[in-house]
């Protein structure tokens, strides 16, 4: 082990989880990444490697598996510096409507698995007195709409989680961060309708959590539009909100 | 089906675009009518499908990194702009690197790009040791000078048509730093420009930007921008080892008016451009390399200033011994018109690496033209100038020149074509410009 700073991804073979170890390795961090499938991570800890010069592990991680979670943590070879929270699932809120494992699977992988986890790092910083929790949210719990409730309200309790908990934690010496990337360029959004003003690339997204776990930043989001669009958005009487599609 | 173009915006064609997510998805992407796009710099028609354009830039991964030897393995959608970024402050640069870093190793590799030091230390295709290709007929093959060399040789510069680029073994420059010792030489004509140019071939780096829109006596009027690395005696007091490359800070939000660029503000912008130039000529001083290589990389999108119907960029060789006299009746041709833009780079080739790579000892000349009028049979008629001096056109930068003027200039085209045929017997690997200019009727 080296005394340089570490930080774990998990969902690291997201676009954004890949941004995010890059950023990271490239400030000087060793890395440690967790998925699903560990093989797949492979070329990616290669690459952080190659360019970085930084130590990169890898770690079997299912955001789903809550039973697995504090063996997970108890196998980590060390407790890093910052942990962040990408994994999410966008999901088919057509499907969601009317499919009861789609939307629990929803609702787990957005909500219940990242909060569970990142509350249980929690105990472990606030007990050493220090780190960093970064949960990627998303503007779409800012507001329940139409197209994506099931989504966004998972969103929206990890929001919820996230701010309760930073208002506890500070208190202890442990930073909490909450990212809403608004839309961006990934394997999750392919093929979708992007408005391109709003947009951002996946490394974008990656700087910008660097940087906000720097500046101890408490709610990012990525593209400064995005906040005026929610706070709009946030703002419409219900009796109009309810007869907007989108 | 999705609209795309190249760089110039011209043509704007359909073609259903793929982005595979693993080599295994590439493989499966490959049908009839295919080609690999990388970061869609090249300015025509080349990194288009006939049927089916393949997104390599999700590949951006680096293999491995010897800090000792500089030796680099990386995926072919890997930008030079990040190699830079990310290799350059522990001193390894790329040797070769075109007028833009935004462009794929994989695309650099089948355009084999040209620097300002082609001169002297040749294409980009020179610095790959091997190459993974998955072929039309559904082999990945690994290339190199030694092992499958044709099948090497044909992808230097083979435009994307002997299959898809999935790796690259390569060699990066070790560097003390990310500056360039610059040295400006104005050329009052197109002799001395040459002469000037001539005179440099021991420089690493040499191009010559010209005035195309002076005339008569001034025709051909130049400034002449030398380079060397920098070593780290030369930064000024506290300056970064390694600079920051900036993202495009200002950027074209729409497409200009094709008024915008006319023959007034044309000739305003080279008149002052030479004479800001001028006033620098025999000093010398330190840049970052940022500027130096890449002095339109700092306006994002600075294609749209040609307006929406988009762009030529002329580019052509001409072998050493006419040259003077082809490029002078060109520059005059241009001159006259008055509508040819402010980029107007000469520089000296060396020989190329590719069986089918562009440069050839010489001088290249390249213009830019809004598309717009007669542009068409003008070049027309600029090309078979460049034809009866032995001379060819960029591949990566053509859009418009006619079978027989391609078929003139790249004699080696049937070796090509036969290596090709035996890589890709059914012909699956297709792009738009291969339709235009390799396919038999």
């Amino acid at each position: 082990m080296t005394s340089r700073k570490s930080v774990l991804v998990l969902g690291g073979s997201s676009d954004i989880g890949r941004a995010a170890a890059r950023a990271f390795a490239k400030a000087g961090y060793d890395v440690a990444l967790a998925g699903r499938d560990v093989a797949a991570l492979e070329p990616d800890a290669a690459d952080l490697r190659a360019r970085y010069n930084v130590e990169v592990g890898l770690h079997r991680f299912d955001v789903l598996d809550t039973a697995s979670f504090d063996g997970f943590v108890a196998s980590l070879p060390g407790l890093p510096d910052v942990v962040i929270s990408i994994v999410g699932l966008l999901g088919v809120q057509e499907n969601a409507e009317s499919d009861l494992a789609h939307a629990s699977a929803i609702m787990r992988s957005n909500y219940e698995g990242p909060a569970l986890i990142l509350g249980l790092f929690a105990e472990k910083f606030l007990a050493r007195g220090s780190g960093t929790l970064v949960g990627v949210s998303s503007v779409a719990g800012d507001r329940g709409r139409a197209s994506n409730y099931v989504y966004g309200s998972a969103k929206a309790g990890f929001s919820a989680f996230l701010s309760g908990l930073r208002a506890r934690a500070s208190r202890g010496g442990v930073h909490v961060v909450t990212v809403k990337p608004g839309f961006v360029r990934t394997r999750m959004t392919e093929g979708m309708k992007l408005i391109g003003p709003l947009t951002v690339e996946a490394p974008v997204v990656g700087d910008a959590i660097l940087a906000a776990v720097e500046n101890k930043t408490d709610v990012v989001y990525v593209s400064g539009k995005w906040r005026l669009v929610m706070l709009i958005i946030k703002a419409l009487p219900e009796a109009v909100f309810k007869k907007l599609k989108f | 089906m999705t609209l795309v173009s190249g760089w110039g915006r011209f043509p704007v064609v359909d073609s259903d675009v793929l982005r595979p997510r693993s080599f295994a998805a590439v493989g499966e992407a490959v049908s009839s009518g295919t080609v690999a796009r990388g970061n869609g710099r090249a300015y025509g028609d080349a990194a288009i499908g006939a049927v089916r354009t393949v997104a390599m830039t999700g590949f951006d991964r680096v293999r491995s990194f010897d800090p000792v030897t500089g030796r680099i393995r990386l995926e072919a959608g890997v930008l030079l702009s990040d190699l830079i970024d990310t290799f350059g402050p522990r001193g390894f640069l790329p040797f070769v690197v075109p007028g833009t870093r935004f462009v794929s190793v994989g695309g650099a590799i089948a355009a084999d790009v040209h620097g300002k030091n082609h001169h002297c230390e040749g294409g980009f295709g020179r610095y790959v040791d091997s190459l993974l290709l998955r072929t039309g007929q559904g082999e990945v093959i690994e290339a190199s000078r030694e092992q499958n060399a044709d099948a090497f040789f044909a992808t230097v510069g083979g435009m994307g048509l002997t299959g898809i680029i999935l790796e690259a073994t390569m060699r990066l420059r070790r560097v003390e730093t990310g500056w360039i010792r610059e040295r400006v030489i104005s050329a009052s004509d197109l002799d001395a420009a040459m002469r000037a140019l001539a005179a440099s071939d021991e420089a690493t780096y040499s191009v010559a930007w010209i005035d195309c829109v002076a005339r008569g006596r001034d025709l051909g009027r130049s400034l002449i921008y030398l380079g060397e690395h920098a070593g780290r005696d030369e930064l000024a007091d506290g300056a970064d080892v390694f600079p920051v490359g900036k993202d495009p800070g200002l950027s074209v939000p729409v497409d200009l008016p094709s008024l915008a660029l006319n023959r007034a503000s044309i000739r305003a912008f080279n008149e002052l451009y030479y004479r800001m130039g001028a006033r620098r000529a025999g000093s010398s001083r330190v840049v970052s390399l940022y500027p130096y290589f890449f002095p339109l990389d700092s306006i994002g999108e600075w294609n749209r200033i040609y307006g929406k119907r988009g762009f030529l960029q002329h580019q052509c060789v001409i072998p050493e011994a006419g040259a003077r006299a082809v490029l002078g009746e060109i520059l005059d041709r241009v001159a006259r018109r008055g509508d040819a833009s402010f980029l107007a780079v000469l520089k000296k080739l060396g020989q190329g690496d590719g069986i089918l790579s562009f440069p050839l000892p010489g001088y290249t000349l390249a213009l830019d033209f809004p598309v717009k009028g007669d542009i068409l049979n003008f070049l027309d008629e600029i090309d078979r100038l460049v034809v009866a001096a032995g001379g060819r056109l960029y591949l990566a930068k053509d859009a418009r020149q006619s079978r027989a003027t391609f078929a003139a200039g790249y004699p080696a085209l049937q070796r090509f074509n036969a290596i090709c045929k035996s890589l890709d017997p059914a012909g699956n690997i297709r792009s738009k410009l291969s339709q235009r200019l390799f396919d038999e009727v």
